[in-house]
């Protein structure tokens, strides 16, 4: 259970660059929920996800996870509860380290690191059955150094990396959106499988409304660092894109512009 | 090279393996440039030498070495973490302060420790000659402190603090506090200069406060001559190439003052040190373009 009450976010306060990114959220996301986040550029989506993450700190509003109040936590602290996949592979993973290193460091978060061995045989061969499964091959490929693997593959992983362990909430940083069509749609597959699988909490930024639409229970819109709208159950699914597009400019009494939003 | 000038390079190149191992965590596990090393080596043999003189086990003296190093070492990293200043510059402000630090410590510009125990009088008294028996003992020191720093690397910590030097973002995501290991990484590679520093001391029977000039240099040569020897594709192998390195550049530059013909001097050392760092740093991509040119593909 996630919930976010009345957060404001501000960059550069009293400089000629101030930006307002959010400007008052409001969400309650019910345990299993898988919400899709839509918006232009600059709407304030990755902010959004960021200070979930704790990477930005709020100027005002709480956020709740679980039933604790995160507000003021650091991203390493809330990684307990909050895993994330970035939109670049390389942000991910790390390429200097090899599969099985990546994939240790994924089994420990939250957890407290010891002085004991990383890899410990038994581990190994719990990480090795876990990587099979993704059916890219990669488990015979434990020992190579992750800066090998191609930009999906890498995706792939900081999946599996980020459902090691026990979480609250799933980030999702468009996190296709780097990747060949084919690529994309066998991360986007994978991560519908997981999140089915472990009935996770997620919040899944997308530039396509087709995604944001096709994929997940509840479908949000940014626009100015506010949310403008916010459907789901029968009223999603009976939305279509143009619909969205229709909604967008009711809603906010302006036109689109057709390239701002890819329709894909 | 007589043998005696070829062990006194061993010796010399065993404890410059200790730098090279503080240089090593600080420059490419923590990607931090940390020239704190200049002024760490010298405080490590003041603290040392400082303590010996005034009757305490050389053994304790030599773990109070390595505690001060390692507050220098976190010291530079909390500048740089906590108070924002820039990594080259939060280690040039301490490097500068310990010079201070280290003439208040001695109360003069060196100490002699001529006639005093050290940790090296028990491998004195085994009988063998002392160009043989101070490099066995730096072969002692030297294993344990990579056996050492091998199960400490490949532990969860140490992954840990891999990670947070490698990628701090993927780091922190994966509930790794980032500001915390490098403040730990940095405080070990200063506590091993500082080791390196105290064991130098007691080898050469005195602390100098200018004995830190350039010991940064002569790590860095070690470590970048020990990869350009031996590929680092794992943490051991990288650990060996640390040790390789530094014996090898001691042999290389005993080798370049012994050859007369080219007429070097002692006093020529810095400058042959800049020189071989700058050859080893511009020898891959060297190597790689004259492959290219010739039409060899790699």
């Amino acid at each position: 259970m996630i919930s976010i009450k009345d957060l404001h976010v501000c960059f550069g306060r009293g400089t000629p660059l101030e930006v307002h990114a959010l400007r008052g959220i409001d969400l309650n996301i019910p345990q299993g929920q898988f919400v899709t986040v839509i918006g232009s550029n600059g709407a304030g989506k990755s902010t959004l996800l960021n200070a979930l993450s704790g990477e930005i700190a709020p100027e005002m509003g709480r956020i709740i996870i679980g039933h604790q109040d995160v507000t003021r936590w650091p991203t390493h602290k809330r990684a307990k509860s909050v895993a994330r996949v970035f939109q670049d592979p390389k942000m991910g993973t790390c390429e200097s380290l090899t599969l099985e290193e990546n994939l240790a460091l994924g089994l420990s978060r939250g957890q407290r690191r010891s002085l004991r061995p990383a890899l410990k045989s038994s581990k190994v061969k719990e990480l090795k059955e876990l990587v099979a499964s993704l059916g890219l091959g990669l488990e015979n490929r434990l020992k190579d150094k992750i800066g090998l693997l191609s930009g999906g593959q890498r995706q792939a992983l900081s999946l599996l990396m980020a459902t090691l362990q026990p979480i609250e909430i799933l980030l999702l940083d468009e996190h296709t959106a780097a990747l060949d069509p084919k690529t994309a749609s066998y991360v986007l597959k994978l991560t519908a499988e997981i999140v089915e699988a472990d009935q996770l909490t997620v919040m899944m930024v997308t530039h396509s409304m087709q995604q944001a639409l096709s994929y997940g229970h509840r479908t949000l819109m940014l626009h100015e660092g506010q949310i403008i709208f916010d459907i789901h159950g029968e009223e999603r699914a009976s939305t279509t894109v143009a619909d969205l597009l229709n909604l967008f400019e009711r809603k906010r009494g302006e036109v689109l512009a057709d390239d701002a939003l890819l329709l894909g | 090279m007589s043998q005696i000038a070829f062990l006194g390079a061993i010796e010399t190149g065993l404890i410059f393996a200790l730098v090279a191992f503080g240089v090593f965590i600080s420059f490419r596990v923590l990607d931090f440039p940390d020239l704190t090393v200049d002024g760490s080596f010298p405080l490590g043999a003041a603290v040392s030498a400082t303590l010996i003189v005034s009757g305490v086990n050389p053994w304790l003296a030599t773990l109070a070495a390595m505690l001060a190093g390692g507050c220098a070492g976190w010291l530079t990293a909390w500048m740089n973490i906590k108070l924002n200043i820039l990594h080259l510059l939060a280690s040039i402000l301490t490097m500068i302060a310990l010079y201070s630090v280290n003439l208040r410590i001695m109360g003069k510009p060196n100490t002699a420790l001529l006639g005093e125990e050290t940790v090296l009088t028990p491998f004195e008294s085994l009988g063998l000659p002392y160009y043989y028996s101070t490099p066995l003992a730096f072969a002692v020191v030297v294993l344990i402190v990579v056996t050492l720093m091998y199960l400490f690397l490949t532990s969860e910590t140490g992954l840990g603090m891999r990670a947070a030097g490698a990628n701090r973002n993927m780091a922190r995501a994966q509930g790794i506090n980032t500001g915390g290991m490098i403040m730990l990484g940095m405080a070990i590679s200063n506590a091993l200069v500082a080791l390196a520093g105290s064991m130098f001391a007691q080898s050469q029977g005195a602390a100098d406060v200018t004995m830190g000039v350039g010991v940064i240099v002569v790590g860095l040569a070690s470590v970048i001559g020990g990869e350009a020897v031996m590929p680092p594709k794992t943490i051991l192998l990288a650990l060996l190439g640390c040790i390789l390195g530094s014996i090898l550049y001691r042999l290389a530059i005993a080798a370049a003052l012994n050859a007369d013909f080219l007429g070097l001097q002692a006093q020529d050392l810095n400058l042959i040190t800049a020189a071989l760092v700058a050859f080893a740093i511009v020898l891959p991509g060297a190597k790689r373009s004259v492959f290219r040119k010739s039409g060899v593909t790699k």
